[in-house]
């Protein structure tokens, strides 16, 4: 009788100390099959002469040597350079000005939230056809105000070569800034107000609360921000096809338009995994050393 | 009618688990959605229905057939691939060459195919011999679709040499018009650009550099020259053309704004749809320096391999209607293409189609009827979109003629 | 849970209000607009879009193209507008919401309250999963939905959306869960609660906000995806976003923009639902959790 009961309860300790890597192993399982299994099969297919389907006959570095000698990639790597660099930026401006506009006890405060948000609940397949016809110049806003009087007015970016990535960013800037200005609410909403009454009392302006005081107690929203901001840069591809196609020419083409058109529309499947593979380095390089500062420093 | 349809919707719906494609049913991957075209496949599954056969829908649009692709290529290595897949040129030869495609010879002898399509059209839609796939209708990319009122006001005949063509554009952009509608996409680009390499070149020289893809052809003097009417016609194209659909060109010609708009026979159904008559609001002519040629594209009905005795029935009825007259006819009337078959009597169709189908039928006896490059007639995808590359980073002022050419050699030697 | 108010020590002056005001309302015309052009675009008949200013309002008011996108637009061979791929697309994103928030809580949890060698790499692991390109899984992953014979179901897509987003939900839970005393937790322990106990007595009532901001990240991003749904859904199963591509996306068919618009914004309509309703739990929840880090 004894003797099963402290079975029991020892079946049971055991069952507790084992149920936490239980729970985790399913993730743990998927993550490691259709991530990194899936990331070693492209590093794979990337050395094959795979077209329209995967085959294993080895190439070599032929895929890479190829890939850097395709114009378009080198457009897309300088496109993605730009690209991400402004919108990372300007959405952490916009979303921290309109966080701390929003901060001031604003009337209306609920109404004007969502407004800021609900941008990022739409997919561009949805809003597309709309940004196209507003940057449009023939139709969007350059004829408007030439309606309105406004003669001069020249907003052509989408046409013009060297502008039409700007484009892209404006697009994508007004897709995520809003979620950031979130973050950045949420943030400033978190710091303890005692502080700040202490700092005012010693005379502090309002410039200086917030270069001293706010903004490095902001700082893991601005990493939050950072690592969304990234991925979503990285990931951007219905944005390009639906506002420019990649067009005009090839002058907005990015990384993930060329991987998917190299992948599915060309048959040339071996350099849209090359490509891949030099994305997810890419990645990697930004993202790793974030990943081991942010993971020591909670340790 | 509708009571039934609803069921039936719901039924498939519910059943979440509708892969299998069930014993007399045909699953059709395509991406004809619009309106119009997809009424016309309608037709297509009324006649499969009467004879018992179900119609499980797989539209997929976007790109031209290229998110379809991608569609096709999950479920094939899937292992669950659809009945029948609406298919362009290439695409055909490289799935029959995985040996994914059924085989449908013994329908074709028994309905005579080979005697009725072009042999031009034949080449895709047979591999080593064997049929794999049902052509459904016959596109042709060269032709320039015109605004009657607009040419009578200039006082313009219709041209028929590169130089009266110039002329006329030079008229209507002097008195204020846009002379040539344009869409500045990659594939509207090449679809102006494979004309201006047959006008230039004729065709000997389009097969040499668009289909045997010599590197001398691509070179060559006479391939500057095709580039640079591309730049005389940049200077006929309004300011705003980057990115423009192609049926938003159309209504400029439709609406007078503009004089001509260089694209397939597809555009005659915006035509059409603005109440306008083919020869008399509106006017069909082959770009100047490509008459006598036809440059097609052929949608297909690529039948893949189904191992179920009835799936195959089902698969072959739907070949055999597809192949049909009945079909051909009322299918081509909606989309403004042509019959696969050139056995079809063309009173029904209006006047560009009858002169569609007259030139087919003529350019397919001479040996002048060729794939159309720009939708992937010509040559494979990855070649394709290289020459895609450089073509409209031409047209978009990257580079100049002899760049151009240089660079289109360049590009199809890594494509290949 | 952190000492969160609403209240802003800092006083400003009445002429920099009126700036604040002013700038604060021009972003939102600016946030406004694509929307605005929808909206008015699709309540126009289409011979005053093709032939007028596309940003004007209608001269003339009409719901026929609301109609026409909900129940008789040709989508595919069937003229049976968007309202069967709606519920498709419910029927896909409820389970993947759901058990991607459940594990996504329960990864987060064993990670913060249950150290072991390694869940340090685990979750560094589960955190670049998120950056992976969706474009290099598709063929892969089909085979694999190929050999588990769950290729075209609603199941298979249900599984797809759970792993990309799971390695999105334990990050935020793990990060809420972080800033949770982890006191309680062993005060609990002592006194006998179990691994499911402690979870559901004490993490889970007070998880309201970062489940907020799990469910609506994953709606958002389940409901809006095309490339998953296009590839892995047979034809009757698509869901809303591939029914909308195909009626706005046709290549050689003529363009009914405003049915196209009217369809793009009742396919938006469930997520922006979510984010008006939600919206105030998103930033709560990215407050007391997420942003801490």
């Amino acid at each position: 009788m004894a003797v099963t009961t402290d079975t029991g309860a020892d079946f049971r300790t055991r069952l507790q100390s084992w149920l936490p890597k239980l729970v985790l192993s399913p993730s743990l399982a998927v993550m490691l099959i259709f991530v990194y299994g899936f990331i070693a099969f492209t590093i794979y297919l990337s050395f094959t002469d795979s077209r329209m389907l995967p085959s294993y006959e080895w190439v070599g570095w032929q895929n890479y040597d190829r890939l850097f000698r395709v114009r378009e990639w080198n457009i897309a790597l300088t496109n993605l350079a730009i690209f991400a660099s402004l919108y990372i930026a300007i959405c952490t401006v916009i979303g921290l000005m309109l966080a701390i506009f929003l901060d001031q006890k604003i009337r209306g405060e609920g109404i004007l939230r969502p407004i800021f948000l609900y941008p990022m609940a739409l997919s561009f397949i949805v809003t597309g056809t709309a940004w196209k016809w507003f940057l449009d110049p023939a139709i969007g806003l350059e004829n408007t105000m030439h309606l309105w009087g406004w003669e001069s007015f020249a907003f052509d970016w989408i046409k013009d070569r060297e502008m039409a990535i700007y484009t892209i960013v404006l697009a994508a800037v007004w897709q995520s800034s809003g979620f950031v200005m979130a973050m950045f609410l949420a943030g400033l909403r978190g710091i303890d107000n005692e502080i700040l009454k202490a700092a005012q009392m010693d005379g502090a302006s309002n410039f200086q609360l917030y270069r001293r005081i706010i903004l490095p107690q902001l700082r893991p929203a601005f990493l939050s921000a950072f690592v969304i901001l990234s991925h979503l840069a990285i990931k951007s591809y219905d944005l390009v096809i639906a506002l420019t196609g990649g067009g005009p020419g090839n002058a907005t083409a990015l990384p993930a338009t060329f991987m998917y058109s190299y992948t599915f529309t060309r048959n040339q499947m071996g350099i849209g995994a090359a490509s891949a593979v030099i994305m997810l380095m890419t990645i990697a390089a930004i993202m790793v050393p974030y990943l081991y500062a942010e993971l020591r420093e909670k340790k | 009618m509708t009571m039934i349809k609803k069921l039936h919707m719901t039924a498939a719906v519910l059943a979440l688990s509708t892969t299998a494609v069930a014993a007399q049913e045909v699953e059709v991957l395509h991406w004809w959605t619009s309106g119009g075209e997809a009424a016309a496949v309608g037709t297509l599954r009324d006649t499969l229905a009467t004879g018992g056969i179900g119609w499980v829908d797989m539209p997929v649009a976007g790109g031209g057939g290229s998110d379809a692709m991608t569609v096709l290529r999950a479920r094939v290595t899937a292992g669950d691939p659809p009945t029948a897949v609406q298919m362009l040129g290439f695409s055909i030869q490289d799935w029959a060459a995985e040996g994914a495609l059924a085989n449908l010879d013994e329908l074709a002898a028994e309905q005579g195919w080979a005697e009725v399509v072009p042999d031009a059209l034949q080449a895709f839609s047979t591999y080593e011999g064997s049929w794999v796939a049902a052509p459904v209708n016959v596109h042709s990319t060269n032709w320039v679709w015109a605004n009657t009122a607009l040419m009578d006001e200039l006082g313009i005949e219709q041209p028929t040499d590169w130089d009266g063509f110039v002329a006329a554009m030079q008229a209507a952009q002097d008195a204020g018009y846009t002379a040539l509608a344009h869409g500045g996409q990659a594939w509207q680009d090449a679809t102006v650009f494979e004309s201006m390499v047959m006008g230039v070149g004729g065709p000997e020289f389009y097969q040499a550099s668009m289909v045997d893809l010599d590197p001398e052809a691509l070179g060559s003097d006479t391939m500057v020259e095709a580039f640079q009417r591309m730049e005389t016609l940049r200077g006929f194209v309004d300011d705003n053309f980057s990115g423009r659909d192609w049926n938003l060109a159309s209504a400029m010609v439709i609406s007078g704004d503009a004089l001509f708009q260089i694209m397939g026979d597809w555009a005659k159904g915006e035509f059409v749809n603005a109440g306008m008559t083919a020869g008399e609001e509106f006017q069909c002519f082959r770009v100047p320096g490509t008459e006598g040629t036809v440059m097609f594209n052929s949608d297909q009905f690529a039948m893949f391999n189904v191992t179920d005795p009835e799936a195959q029935e089902s698969q072959l009825a739907m070949a055999s209607a597809v192949m049909s007259p009945e079909f051909q006819v009322t299918f081509n009337l909606v989309k403004g293409s042509v019959p696969a078959r050139t056995d079809i009597p063309s009173d029904q169709f209006d006047a560009c189609g009858q002169l569609g189908m007259e030139q087919l039928a003529s350019a397919a006896e001479g040996g002048t009827l060729f794939g159309s490059m720009a939708h992937g007639h010509a040559n494979n995808p990855s070649v394709q979109n290289a020459m895609y590359d450089v073509i409209t980073a031409h047209f978009n002022g990257e580079y100049d003629a002899e760049t151009a050419a240089a660079e289109l050699v360049t590009a199809v030697e890594i494509a290949q | 849970m952190a000492a969160a108010s609403t209240e802003n020590a800092i006083r400003s002056s009445s002429f920099s209000r009126v700036l604040i005001y002013l700038v604060l309302l021009l972003f939102a015309l600016f946030y406004l607009l694509p929307f605005g052009i929808m909206l008015v675009n699709s309540l126009k008949p289409l011979s005053e879009i093709t032939g007028g200013n596309m940003i004007a309002l209608p001269r003339e008011w009409t719901i026929e193209p609301w109609l026409s996108a909900w129940s008789t637009a040709q989508i595919g061979v069937q003229p049976t507008g968007l309202r069967p791929y709606f519920i498709n697309s419910i029927v896909m994103a409820v389970p993947a919401v759901l058990l991607s928030t459940i594990f996504g809580a329960l990864n987060g949890y064993v990670l913060t309250k249950w150290h072991f060698p390694g869940a340090t790499i685990i979750f560094g692991l589960l955190l670049f999963s998120c950056f992976i390109p969706f474009q290099i899984v598709l063929i892969p992953m089909a085979r694999i939905l190929g050999i588990l014979d769950i290729a075209g179901t609603t199941g298979g897509l249900v599984l797809v959306h759970f792993v990309y987003g799971v390695g999105f939900t334990t990050l935020y839970f793990r990060n809420y869960y972080a800033a949770f005393p982890t006191e309680l937790v062993r005060a609990a322990q002592i006194d006998g609660a179990g691994f499911f106990q402690i979870f559901y007595r004490i993490l889970l009532p007070s998880s309201g906000p970062i489940i907020a901001v799990s469910f609506i990240w994953q709606f958002t991003n389940i409901w809006n995806d095309f490339l998953f749904g296009a590839s892995f859904a047979s034809g009757g199963s698509a869901p809303m976003t591939v029914a909308l591509n195909n009626l706005v996306n046709s290549s050689t068919g003529v363009r009914e923009y405003n049915v196209h618009f009217a369809g793009a914004i009742m396919a938006a309509a469930p997520t922006l639902l979510v984010y008006i309703v939600a919206g105030r739990y998103f930033v709560r929840g990215l407050m007391a959790g997420s942003v801490k880090g």
